[in-house]
């Protein structure tokens, strides 16, 4: 594919989300505010064990609450089939969480795991009765310690999507030999995605047709899904979801709510909406995986690279999960000589782990980032110098070219922009007050792929263009920027396009996850809207129309009330298609190495008394090719910043090492950052497009986050002198 | 939640007596710890008296040059009234720098004493508390006790109590009123919070059915140099690791006054006495700020969690003192 020249004004313009007038407004309707006739609400009880079994349930009080309709129990709940194993032949399988079929067995696999579900004619009276229900188990022992699990963890076998490990010349060898060399142990805890909205699903049968409002973040295959679970054709599922209140790979795969829900309305025979609890998302939904790296890096004198060790240890659970490929950006980052990277999981009895923003980079970045630190202070080198130093022309791993890379112009603006060099490399020779004030860097590294979307457009005589995809929209904008892709290729105003997406009723579109979902749509919005400017030029031929007419001009003359055009098929046939379609795309984009990148810039401030920390600056410059909307790019590019000083400095679930139960399922003892713990963000972007992508964009939403959180522990080393590799960054490990 | 009965009061008088016949009941202020406290199941009260309509919301003058604080004060109206930030800033500082801008407009002074711990066990009803079900136990010990306490501890329980107003009230000798159908009691902040001993689980000496009516602040010039500093995981909504409320009277280059509390470190609000004993009389110094604290510090029991809290204390302790003595000698 070759990138698309730039017909329009909208493409680049900061356009205003087209949702963002519902959203202020509150009438923008999300899937926990859908009223139904009959309407129940259902809630979950959850297992206070890790493993173990229901030994007995007691639900007579809880079903004695007025208002009750039913306490579903693995004794009386409707049937529901076991959830598919995960294979790439079929790829809504992906989206399976966990093998456990909920309620149809008394076997608990994590602390947290449904154990019943009270159905009640009120929110109110569900919840009440929830806390009656008597539940007693036989515990087995469990095995929910990571740090006891991290000697045992055997190597991650890999998929087509996600690299486990990799090995160039002879990497032990070369740091035993290396003239300078750091070696040290990283760790991260686990984390959470604590969207604001919590997921939320309603669930309305009729007879064995069924409609699922779902805060998803991949409609067609929860249809799939769903549809596999209930014994339904797919056809008869429709899943929706226009507004979803962000998800950072928390919505991405099935969890027991949205099944349960479901299964909770074929029991009363009734509309349910199941809202989670805060807590219930800590107990159902699983987050980040911790982590436990090694890196090594071995040098010349000069700084050449001759050695890069990158091993990890992560955790999935017993029924599921996904232990996140941290050794990503080690492959592509630097030009070392040898390479050895290693990736290793532990299963446990807990939650499966999920994906969470940038799985794999967000936590791999921070120890490669700041082992990189090191050996450039190891060095007396300046940290932008040595990494420009060991810049790769070509992946170094495989010898693959990039498709774009522009993270020396990243540094050089963001090293201007910031005032970098205007730093004393020194650590701790600055200071302001009380306050020791210390500079960082790091580099963002986040892999880009391409799947298929299925779209169509519908030109009218109106003037109005219909663009149509199941895509989702999570606050990233989804449907601005895509309406905006469309105005420029069809050559009519943005006002003049709406976007219908968010229901599975709508051409199917790929999950929005790995930042895949702009570039996979727009590629499919550009041909179609191709297709669509051919019949309106044949048409303005035959109809003998002017040249440069708009197409509501040509369609006037010609008498004709519409043109449309599709691309993709969802018959049972074209999604066979079109699958192969995407793998012949996803093998051919393998010969090259396709990312975004950037450099992060931040400066950081550590009270001499107490240790606190807080972040006073950042500037961010990224590689992320054309950028379609300024606003919605840069809001997401932001976001992710955040999460990662977040990430950074404070947040961190608490799995209690005894009993693998979450401890802090609040915001309130998990510490997401509050707006005064955020400085202003100064992002920007090269803008130099992407010749393998379409328009020349790579996705923004995931590239943020990466490197942040070593940016910052770079910082506050250079600010105090201590240097914390273990994360969260609090001042218990900064105090003396 | 379960469901309970609601009685709301038009005065006092109604409050007591509604709650001296009402078996298991609570009194209902702003709501924002009793209400999480339902929601989790934590308080499971069967009738709930709501007093927000009594007439306890001033802030008054008093003949002694003292203030009289209605129990029902907000906590942001109380941190912005013109008395409290010129003559007690310690206690307007630490109001503001406790929960979030929209809990500080619903909290009211007399909710706000009676707060309950956020220990993470004590809020799970799958773990052991003897704060929660007295003789259960206490997950907390061998768990996740980073915020947990290090003075006045007992093997039954290391919980903190997380208010930052207490500190402030307690550094201040504030005196709490209550009153029941029995009468009105006039209670010493020392007294108010109890140490866990045996009985964690008795929390504060205010018995069930007594109603807070008032705080009274004692005329204390000193308390114009006061200030309060919060240590925390966050720049904001974010429990106390660590706070210090001080206030300091140098002349001469000698302390010749003395007020020091400690927030985040115990079951009460924690008055440092100890430390106040060794600033007063002794130079200003930075020596002698951390012989002060030190010897409050002497007596804390740490765990493997929160050890850094000892050093922490200390510091912070210095920090305050340093700030609040540069702040110009007397004489």
């Amino acid at each position: 594919m070759t990138a698309v020249e730039q017909r329009g004004k909208a493409v680049g313009a900061p356009v205003d989300r087209v949702d963002g007038v519902a959203k202020t407004t509150g009438t923008a309707q999300f899937s926990a505010e859908h009223a139904y006739p009959g309407l129940a609400y259902a809630v979950v009880v959850h297992s206070s064990i890790s493993r173990g079994q229901i030994a007995a349930i007691d639900t007579a009080e809880a079903s004695a609450i007025p208002g009750v309709l039913k306490v579903i129990t693995h004794e009386n709940a409707p049937p529901m089939k076991p959830a598919p194993k995960q294979s790439m032949v079929n790829l809504s399988t992906i989206v399976s969480a966990s093998s456990v079929n909920y309620l149809q067995t008394n076997e608990i696999h994590w602390d947290g795991q449904p154990v019943a579900v009270v159905v009640a004619q009120t929110s109110d009276a569900a919840k009440e009765a929830a806390a009656l229900v008597d539940v007693s188990y036989r515990p087995a022992e469990s095995f929910v310690d990571f740090a006891a699990g991290v000697p045992s963890a055997p190597l991650v076998k890999g998929n087509a999507f996600i690299p486990t490990g990799g090995k160039k010349g002879d990497a032990e060898a070369a740091l035993a030999a290396a003239a300078v060399k750091v070696e040290a142990r990283y760790t991260t805890p686990p984390y959470n995605h604590n969207a604001i909205e919590p997921h939320s699903t309603t669930a309305v049968w009729d007879g064995d047709r069924l409609t699922v409002h779902d805060a998803t973040q991949g409609i067609d295959w929860f249809r799939t899904h769903i549809a596999m679970r209930f014994g339904v054709p797919a056809a008869n599922v429709r899943v929706i979801a226009p507004y979803v209140g962000g998800g950072f790979g928390g919505k991405g795969f099935v969890w027991p709510g949205t099944l349960l829900a479901v299964l909770a309305a074929r029991a009363v025979g009734r509309p349910v909406r199941l809202t989670l609890t805060r807590e219930g998302v800590y107990r159902t939904v699983g987050g980040r995986t911790p982590s436990v790296q090694q890196v090594a890096l071995g040098s010349t004198v000069d700084g050449k690279l001759t050695a890069l060790v990158h091993k990890s240890v992560a955790r999935v659970g017993r029924t599921g999960g996904q232990s996140e490929p941290i050794t990503s950006q080690s492959r592509h980052l630097y030009a070392a000589e040898n390479m050895l990277l290693e990736q290793r999981a532990v299963e446990q009895d807990i939650l499966p782990t999920s994906s969470m923003r940038a799985p794999g980079e967000s936590i791999g970045s921070f120890a490669l980032e700041s082992a990189v630190d090191e050996l450039a202070v190891s060095l007396g080198m300046d940290p932008i110098e040595l990494r420009m130093l060991n810049e790769p022309e070509r992946d170094p791993l495989e010898g693959k070219p990039f498709a774009h890379r522009m993270l020396r112009e990243a540094y050089a603006e963001g090293a201007r922009r910031f005032g970098w060099s205007a730093r004393s490399p020194e650590p701790r020779s600055t200071k302001d007050g009380r306050w020791l004030v210390g500079t960082g860097v790091a580099s963002a590294f986040h892999p880009l792929m391409l799947f298929s979307a299925n779209v169509t457009v519908r030109v009218s005589a109106d003037g109005s263009v219909l663009v149509r995809c199941a895509m989702q929209e999570m606050g990233m904008g989804s449907a601005t920027v895509q309406a905006q892709i469309a105005a420029d290729a069809l050559g009519v105003p943005v006002e003049s396009v709406r976007v219908e997406y968010g229901d599975s009723a709508l051409p199917a579109a790929p999950l929005a996850g790995g930042s895949l979902q702009t570039a996979s749509v727009a590629a499919s919005v550009l041909e179609v809207c191709a297709k669509a400017r051919a019949s309106l030029e044949s048409l303005a031929k035959k109809a003998g129309a002017a040249t440069g007419s708009s197409p509501q001009e040509v369609l006037a003359k010609a008498g004709v009330p519409f043109v449309e055009a599709a691309v993709g098929s969802d018959t049972r046939f074209g999604k066979v298609a079109g699958q192969l379609k995407m793998m012949r795309r996803l093998l051919r984009d393998r010969r090259y190495v396709r990312a975004a990148t950037g450099a992060h810039f931040c400066e950081v401030r550590v009270d001499q008394d107490t240790g606190e920390t807080r972040v006073s600056r950042w500037t961010s410059v990224f590689d992320v090719g054309r950028v379609i909307n300024p606003k919605t790019a840069g809001s997401q590019l932001r976001g992710g910043i955040i999460m990662g000083i977040g990430m950074a400095l404070a947040e961190e679930t608490l799995f209690d090492p005894r009993t693998g139960r979450i401890m802090n399922a609040g915001l309130g003892e998990y510490h997401v950052p509050v707006h005064a713990d955020i400085p202003p963000i100064d992002v920007s972007w090269i803008g130099d497009p992407d010749p393998t992508m379409p328009l020349g964009l790579l996705g923004v939403g995931e590239v943020g986050i990466t490197g942040v959180a070593a940016a910052v522990a770079n910082a506050v080393f250079h600010a105090t002198g201590k240097r914390v590799r273990d994360l969260p960054i609090t001042l218990d490990k900064l105090v003396p | 939640m379960k469901s309970f009965a609601y009685v709301s009061a038009p005065d006092v008088r109604t409050a007591v007596s509604a709650i001296a016949s009402a078996p298991n009941a609570k009194f209902l202020g702003g709501g924002t710890n009793l209400v999480d406290l339902m929601r989790g199941n934590i308080e499971q009260p069967d009738t709930v008296v709501d007093i927000t309509r009594l007439p306890l919301t001033g802030v008054d003058l008093l003949p002694d040059g003292g203030v009289r604080i209605g129990a029902l004060v907000r906590n942001s109206h109380l941190a912005a009234h013109p008395l409290i930030r010129s003559r007690y800033p310690v206690l307007s500082q630490a109001l503001l720098m406790g929960a979030s801008a929209q809990l500080r407009n619903m909290a009211t002074v007399g909710g706000n004493l009676l707060q309950r711990t956020r220990c993470l066990y004590f809020y799970d009803r799958a773990s052991a508390c003897n704060k929660r079900v007295p003789g259960s136990g206490c997950d907390a010990i061998g768990g996740f006790n980073r915020n947990h306490a290090i003075l006045g501890v007992s093997d039954g329980c290391i919980a903190t109590n997380p208010s930052d107003m207490c500190v402030a009230l307690a550094m201040l000798d504030a005196v709490v009123e209550v009153e029941s159908t029995r009468g009105i009691r006039r209670i010493p902040m020392a007294d108010f919070h109890l140490l866990p001993g045996e009985t964690p689980h008795k929390e504060t000496s205010v018995a069930a059915d007594e109603l807070i009516t008032a705080v009274e602040l004692p005329p204390l010039p000193i308390a114009a140099n006061s200030r309060y500093r919060k240590v925390r995981d966050r720049a904001s909504y974010a429990f106390a690791l660590v706070s210090v409320g001080a206030a300091v009277e140098v002349n001469g280059g000698t302390v010749t006054q003395a007020r020091l509390a400690l927030g985040g470190v115990s079951a009460k609000p924690w008055r440092a006495s100890k430390a106040e004993e060794v600033l007063v009389g002794a130079p200003a110094t930075e020596e002698t700020f951390r012989r002060a604290a030190a010897a409050e510090l002497a007596a804390a029991t740490a765990r493997p969690d929160n050890e850094f809290k000892i050093g922490l204390a200390e510091r912070t302790i210095v920090a305050v003192l340093r700030q609040l003595a540069s702040k110009g000698d007397a004489a």
